[in-house]
C-alpha cells in the first residue's frame, strides 16, 4: 500500500525550474521557468503556471540547458574492441555494458545526458553500437536509450588495416596468423564482400519464406548473426557509423554505400571532412567531428579547427564528439571553441552537442532541445555553457535528478569516513591472519 | 590419508587398524554407533547408528540394529555427517591431460605445441563462429575422471566425498559427472554422467576469435541458434529425408543439444544481471556460478529462480603489494561483503550450493559465511542435500538416508568448528583414515 502511493507519488512528481537563463538551442533563449511533469518538459516561458504539489528549483539566474548528447563514446563497457576478425558485427557494446563505471557518473557531471557508446575501430565493420542514457544507479538495461534506432561501427584508414602480430598464438611467426586486411584498398574489399555475401543471405531467407508460403516443407536457413545486421543496413533499419579520417577513404565509403543501396548515417572523426562536405552533405550522412584534436597519427595530420564549422556552413548535419571518458566532461568547452574557429554563433555551438547529435541518431523527437514533449534531459550551468568557467551543477535525465554538485560535495566527507572504517577494519584483519614472524617462513639454507 | 585402512573385526565395539599400506577388500558391513549422527534430511540424532552395506546406507537411527556381520566403530564423542559434495570444480580429471578434441579450427589457441617435432601444422586461427573457437562441448568429464588425480585426495582430507567434475578448457568446456572421490576406475567413479555444459567467458586473445567479452557472448549466442537449427533441421529431415539436404553432422552442436543444464559464471551484480537475461534469451536451464556480489542481486536471482553455485573463496586483497596502496571503495566494500551473500541468499529462498574454488581451506572460508549470518544448517546443506539436489543426485546423494551411497564423513567436534578434525570419510563405504593433523600453518602461507 505504501509502496503503491509512493509510486503514484513518483509518477505525479513535478518540478519547476525558476528563475534560469533557458537556453532551448532550437529557440531563443530566454529568462523564465521550465517546468517538468512526469519526466517529460511540460511547459517553459517567462511565467509558467506552478502546479500546487510542484517542487520549486530557484536557478538563481543559472543557465539551463539541453543534456549533452555525446554522439561517440565508450564508456560505460566491459568490452570495446572484437578485433579478431576484420567483420564483427555479430558483437554488440549492448550485452556487455557495464552501468557501474565510473565515467558514467563523470559524465553526467559535465552535463552529458546521453551518450552514443560505439563499437572500437580495429575492424573494417565493427560491431553493434548501443545509445544510453546516463541513468546512474540503473540496471544494463534500464541505461538502453528505448526505443531508439539500432546502429552499428564501420571503421576506415590506420585501425581497421592494421593486420595484426605473427608475434603470437598458435602460427608463432606465421603469416596465417596476420588478417586481412593490410591495405586501405582491403578496407573497400572487406565491406564489399561483407554486402555481397549480406545480399546472398537476404535472398535466401526471402527465398525460404516464399516457399514455406507455398505449404513447401523446407529447412529455414541458418541464422547468421554476422549478416543480419547488415542486412538490417540495406533495409535502412541500422545506422551505420563510420569511423574515418581522410577525403578519399570517405569518398570511397560514400560511393560503395551507393552501389549497395545504404546510406552512412554519419561519419565519425571524420577530420578531413572540410575537403570532401558537399559530398557528404549530398549522401545525406552526417559528421562528428573532433573540435581541435590532430597529429596523433599519420592519418590525422590534416585537420583544422574549422572542420565542424566548415561541413556546417556546407550544410553537413554535424556534431562534436568526445571519443573519450575525459573530454565528454567538458564538451560544452569542445563546443565553445568553434565560436572561436569558424565563427559559430552560440546557439550553433550549442546544437552541435545537443539537437545535432540528436538529429544524427534519430532521437530529436524526445531529447537535443528544450521543448514542450520532450524527454527532461536537462543541465543548469552556473555560467554560460560557453564560457570556460562552465561547470554543471545540476543534471536531470527523463525529469529526475541524477547528479547534484551540491550533494556531492556534501557526500565526500561521509564517503571518505565509511571507507576508513572499512580500510581499517581489513587492515586490522589482515594483520590478524598474518603468519607469526618466522613461521613457516623459513627460506631452505 | 594416503592409504585405506584394513578394518579387522575384533568383539562387537573395538576396531583395529592395520598400519600396511595395502589396499584391501572393504568390508561389506561397517556400522558407526553411538555416535552424533546429522543426517542433513531430518533432525541430528545424538546418540544413534548408521549402517552401511555394499557401500550403501543400510540403516540409520537410534534404533538401527548392528548386524552380526558388521565391522564395527565406536562413534563416542564422533559426529557423523553426510559426506561434503563439491558442487563444481575439476576435481578428479587430470590437468595435464591433453586437450580432448580441439575445435575445427584454432580452437584452442596457445596450447598447440607448434614447435613440437612431427606435430601436425597447427590451425590458423578462428575467423569467426563457424571455426567453433574454444568449443569442446562433446566432452565429457565422465571419460576423464580417474582415480588417482592429485587432488582427489587433498578434498577427501577435507570431508569431501563427492563433486560435480568439469572439463575446464575452452568456452563450451564440456559436460560434467557428479562423481565420487574413490574408486577402483575412472568409471566406478562415476555416480551421474552428463549434469550440464559448463561455459566460461574465455577468449582468443586478440588475433582470434572471439577476442572479447562481446565475441564470446555472441559466439554462444550462435553456437545455440545453430544447435536450435541444427535440431530443426535433422527432425525435418528425419520425417522425411527424400528429397532434402542431408544436414551435416556436427558435434559441437551435439554436445549442446544433449546438455541438460547450463553452467553460467557470473562473479559481480553487473555479470549477475547480464547472465541472467542473457540464460532467458537463450531460453535454457541456468545455474550461476561465482556469485561473490550476488548480496546485490538477491531480488534478481530469487525472481530468475534460478540455483546458483557460490565460490567461497572469497576476495582477499593482492598479496605482497605496495602497503601504501589504498583500495577502492568497491573492492573493499566487495572484500567486507562476499561472505553475505549466501545468508542474503539463504533468506530469500534461493537455491545455493558451495564450491571451495581450489581454497586451502574450505571450512575457515564457510565459517566466514556463517559469521555473517548464515545458520550452520544451512551451510552444511550448501554443501550436501543442495549440490545432490541441484545436479539431480540427491536421491543418492547429499544426506544419511537409508538406501542412499555410503558417502559420511565423521569428525571429533562440529564440522565447523574452529579447528574441526576430520577423523574418517568413507566413500562408497570405503573409509579412509584422515591423516595426523598437520603444523598449524597459516593457510595463506601454503599457497
Amino acid at each position: 500500500m505504501t509502496s503503491l502511493i509512493l509510486f503514484a507519488a513518483l509518477l505525479a512528481q513535478t518540478v519547476v525550474i525558476q528563475n534560469a537563463n533557458v537556453l532551448p538551442v532550437t529557440k531563443p533563449g530566454f529568462k523564465g521557468s521550465v517546468v517538468i511533469e512526469n519526466g517529460k518538459i511540460k511547459e517553459m516561458g517567462e511565467k509558467v503556471v506552478v502546479p500546487g504539489n510542484a517542487q520549486v528549483v530557484d536557478a538563481g539566474g543559472q543557465y539551463l540547458m539541453p543534456g549533452i548528447i555525446d554522439a561517440h563514446s565508450h564508456i560505460a563497457a566491459d568490452a570495446i574492441n572484437e578485433g579478431s576478425v576484420s567483420v564483427s558485427s555479430m558483437v554488440g557494446i549492448e550485452d556487455v555494458l557495464n552501468p557501474t563505471q565510473i565515467s558514467i557518473y563523470r559524465g553526467l557531471a559535465g552535463g552529458v545526458t546521453s551518450s552514443n557508446i560505439l563499437h572500437g575501430s580495429a575492424n573494417a565493420i565493427g560491431g553493434k553500437c548501443t545509445l544510453i542514457k546516463m541513468r546512474w544507479g540503473k540496471d544494463a538495461s534500464e541505461m538502453v536509450f528505448e526505443g531508439a534506432k539500432p546502429s552499428i561501427k564501420f571503421a576506415l584508414g590506420e585501425n581497421p588495416k592494421r593486420r595484426g602480430s605473427s608475434g603470437s598464438g598458435p602460427l608463432q611467426g606465421s603469416p596465417g596468423n596476420l588478417r586481412y586486411p593490410a591495405t586501405r584498398m582491403g578496407v573497400e574489399d572487406v565491406i564489399r564482400q561483407a554486402f555481397n555475401d549480406a545480399k546472398i543471405y537476404q535472398a535466401k531467407w526471402k527465398e525460404y519464406e516464399a516457399r514455406k508460403a507455398k505449404g513447401e516443407t523446407i529447412i529455414p536457413p541458418r541464422r547468421d548473426l554476422k549478416l543480419e545486421p547488415l542486412v538490417e543496413v540495406l533495409e535502412g533499419k541500422r545506422q551505420v557509423h563510420a569511423h574515418c579520417y581522410r577525403a578519399d577513404e570517405i569518398l570511397m565509403l560514400l560511393r560503395v554505400a551507393d552501389d549497395y543501396g545504404f546510406k552512412i548515417r554519419t561519419l565519425q572523426h571524420v577530420l578531413e571532412g572540410y575537403k570532401v562536405a558537399k559530398e557528404i552533405a549530398a549522401h545525406g550522412a552526417g559528421a562528428s567531428t573532433f573540435s581541435d584534436w590532430w597529429a596523433y597519427k599519420i592519418e590525422a595530420y590534416d585537420a583544422i579547427p574549422f572542420n565542424a564549422a566548415v561541413m556546417m556552413r556546407k550544410g553537413v548535419l554535424t556534431s562534436i564528439n568526445s571519443d573519450s571518458a575525459d573530454v565528454t566532461r567538458r564538451l560544452n568547452t569542445e563546443a565553445a571553441k568553434t565560436v572561436k574557429y569558424g565563427g559559430l554563433t552560440e546557439t550553433e555551438a550549442l546544437s552541435l552537442i545537443t539537437i545535432n547529435p540528436a538529429k544524427q541518431l534519430e532521437v530529436e523527437a524526445r531529447v537535443g532541445s528544450i521543448e514542450p514533449g520532450k524527454d527532461a534531459d536537462l543541465v543548469l550551468y552556473n555560467q554560460h555553457p560557453l564560457s570556460s568557467y562552465a561547470v554543471a551543477q545540476k543534471v536531470w535525465v527523463d525529469g529526475d535528478l541524477y547528479f547534484d554538485r551540491q550533494k556531492d560535495i556534501e557526500e565526500r566527507s561521509r564517503k571518505e569516513a565509511a571507507k576508513k572504517v572499512m580500510l581499517d577494519r581489513q587492515r586490522e584483519q589482515q594483520k590478524k591472519n598474518a603468519p607469526m614472524p618466522g613461521a613457516g617462513m623459513r627460506r631452505p639454507a | 590419508m594416503r592409504n585405506r585402512v584394513r578394518l579387522i573385526p575384533l568383539g562387537a565395539a573395538a576396531v583395529l587398524f592395520s598400519i600396511a599400506p595395502v589396499l584391501a577388500q572393504s568390508p561389506p558391513v561397517i556400522a558407526i554407533r553411538n555416535a552424533r549422527i546429522v543426517p542433513v534430511s531430518g533432525p541430528a540424532i545424538e546418540k544413534g547408528t548408521v549402517v552401511m552395506r555394499n557401500g550403501l546406507i543400510a540403516d540409520v537411527g537410534t534404533e538401527a540394529a548392528v548386524p552380526a556381520d558388521a565391522w564395527v566403530l565406536d562413534g563416542t564423542g564422533l559426529t557423523v555427517y553426510p559426506g561434503l559434495v563439491e558442487a563444481m570444480g575439476s576435481v578428479g580429471i587430470p590437468e595435464t591431460m591433453p586437450a580432448p578434441g580441439m575445435g575445427a579450427r584454432g580452437a584452442m589457441p596457445g596450447t598447440m605445441p607448434s614447435a613440437m617435432p612431427g606435430a601436425l601444422p597447427a590451425a590458423p586461427p578462428a575467423r569467426g563462429p563457424e571455426d567453433r573457437p574454444l568449443t569442446n562441448s562433446w566432452t565429457r568429464a565422465a571419460d576423464l575422471v580417474r582415480p588417482n588425480e592429485r587432488r582427489i585426495e587433498a578434498l577427501r582430507n577435507q570431508g569431501y566425498t563427492s563433486a560435480a567434475a568439469f572439463p575446464s578448457a575452452g568456452i563450451f568446456t564440456g559436460q560434467g559427472a557428479v562423481i565420487n572421490l574413490s574408486g577402483e576406475s575412472g568409471g566406478r567413479m562415476v555416480v551421474e554422467n552428463g549434469i550440464g555444459q559448463f561455459i566460461t567467458m574465455s577468449r582468443g586473445g586478440f588475433t582470434a576469435f572471439p577476442g572479447s567479452l562481446m565475441g564470446t557472448i555472441a559466439y554462444v549466442r550462435q553456437v545455440f541458434l545453430d544447435a536450435n537449427h541444427y535440431r530443426t533441421a535433422k527432425e525435418t529431415y528425419a520425417r522425411a529425408p527424400q528429397g532434402l539436404e542431408r544436414p551435416a553432422y556436427d558435434r559441437a552442436l551435439e554436445g549442446i543439444l544433449e546438455s541438460k543444464r547450463f553452467l553460467i559464471p557470473a562473479v559481480n551484480a553487473v555479470e549477475i544481471d547480464r547472465m541472467l537475461r542473457f540464460a532467458a534469451e537463450l531460453k535454457v536451464s541456468p545455474v550461476l556460478y561465482g556469485l561473490h556480489e550476488g548480496y546485490k542481486a538477491v531480488d534478481k536471482i530469487s525472481k530468475a529462480g534460478v540455483p546458483v553455485l557460490i565460490s567461497t573463496k572469497w576476495p582477499e586483497p593482492p598479496r605482497d603489494r605496495d602497503p601504501d596502496e589504498v583500495d577502492s571503495m568497491r573492492d573493499l566494500e566487495l572484500r567486507e561483503n562476499a561472505p553475505s551473500t549466501p545468508a542474503a541468499l539463504a533468506k530469500a529462498g534461493v537455491k545455493f550450493a558451495f564450491y571451495s574454488d581450489g581454497a586451502e581451506s574450505p571450512s575457515r572460508n564457510v565459517r566466514r559465511a556463517i559469521q555473517k549470518g548464515l545458520s550452520p544448517e544451512q551451510a552444511l546443506r550448501a554443501m550436501t542435500i543442495a549440490p545432490a539436489e541441484i545436479f539431480g543426485v540427491a536421491d543418492r546423494l547429499g544426506s544419511i538416508e537409508k538406501g542412499k551411497i555410503a558417502n559420511l564423513v565423521v569428525t571429533k567436534g562440529d564440522l565447523f568448528a574452529d579447528r574441526p578434525q576430520v577423523q574418517y570419510v568413507f566413500v562408497d563405504g570405503v573409509r579412509y583414515e584422515a591423516p595426523p593433523p598437520a603444523m598449524p600453518a597459516k593457510p595463506e602461507m601454503t599457497q
